[in-house]
């Protein structure tokens, strides 16, 4: 009885029409949270915070740079947690949730790289280096377009679910391959200073708008993921006669 | 203000980098709120009409 009332969340989050109706009710507030805490964060970094004794208004960068590498790292380990959900528990909506995150972070990996070759440029003099950071950061790009095209390789959806949930699984090894390459092997790219042992090595007027970005990122990436979980739970269960109840409520 | 944009002589760099980000993210979410549209609406093309006493097909 007691196991049974701690589980009924988890037993509420496999079904397909609880979750699309809660990934609906929770969308619009993720969205407009998301976009007031990017206005304020942005703004803050780009005109209040001091600008950095060494790199000068150059450092700036930060403000788009960190928020899109830590969403690259945190929507892989999402990623794989719902592989390996969907695997153990055959729970179709962690399929569902896996290949809805899949290009959201693909595109925040995308700007990690971006935005740190942009960086690069001026402070390292170079766009790229086969530097362990920046190379673990362009396979993590590589597995989550990897699991896209997998998951969508197989005419049978289910055997695409559970071939790139494996891959998805996997792949997580690079993730603390990522986050600890800076220490582990001699890097261009500069160790941590916020994620590490003792306070932050970052003053606390350039830390705070850089955590308000970050977490305007992650509310934006909760709002879309709810939009995307949304349509791919439609598609995949077309046929189910909860969709055809909620076709009832759309006014077109 | 000219200051502001001047970037402490990283205009190029930090409004580069800003504006790939503003690009992505905007681009994505509009992609995203376009497929769950079309979703929406194609589902409602295929049973709204049909009323659950007289199904048409």
């Amino acid at each position: 009885m007691m196991a049974d009332r701690r589980w009924r969340w988890f037993h509420r989050l496999g079904s397909p029409p609880h979750v699309y109706s809660l990934a609906g009710r929770l969308a619009p507030w993720l969205g407009w949270i998301a976009l007031i805490l990017l206005l304020a964060g942005v703004v803050w970094g780009l005109v209040f915070a001091p600008p950095d004794y060494e790199q000068g208004d150059g450092f700036r960068i930060i403000y788009v740079h960190v928020p899109s590498a830590w969403l690259s790292l945190f929507v892989y380990t999402a990623m794989a947690v719902a592989c390996a959900v969907g695997l153990i528990w055959r729970m179709k909506v962690a399929f569902a949730a896996a290949i809805a995150m899949a290009p959201l972070g693909a595109m925040f990996t995308f700007l990690s790289l971006a935005t740190g070759s942009i960086w690069g440029q001026p402070m390292w003099g170079t766009w790229w280096a086969w530097d362990p950071r920046l190379t673990s950061q362009l396979i993590l790009l590589f597995l989550y377009l990897g699991f896209i095209a997998l998951n969508r390789a197989f005419p049978e959806q289910q055997t695409g679910d559970r071939a790139s949930a494996l891959l998805g699984v996997v792949g997580v090894v690079n993730v603390p391959i990522i986050h600890f390459s800076v220490d582990w092997w001699h890097s261009l790219h500069q160790p941590a200073t916020i994620a590490q042992f003792g306070p932050p090595a970052i003053d606390t007027a350039m830390l705070i708008p850089l955590l308000i970005t970050a977490v305007g990122f992650k509310l934006y990436f909760l709002w879309l993921l709810c939009l995307q979980l949304r349509s791919e739970l439609l598609y995949r269960e077309r046929r189910a006669s909860w969709v055809k109840a909620e076709a009832g409520k759309i006014s077109t | 203000m000219s200051e502001f944009f001047y970037m402490d002589g990283f205009a190029v760099w930090v409004w580069s980098a800003f504006g790939v980000t503003a690009v992505a993210m905007i681009f994505t979410a509009v992609g995203v709120l376009r497929r769950h549209r079309g979703q929406l609406r194609q589902i409602a093309q295929r049973h709204g009409e049909t009323s659950p006493n007289e199904p048409r097909d």
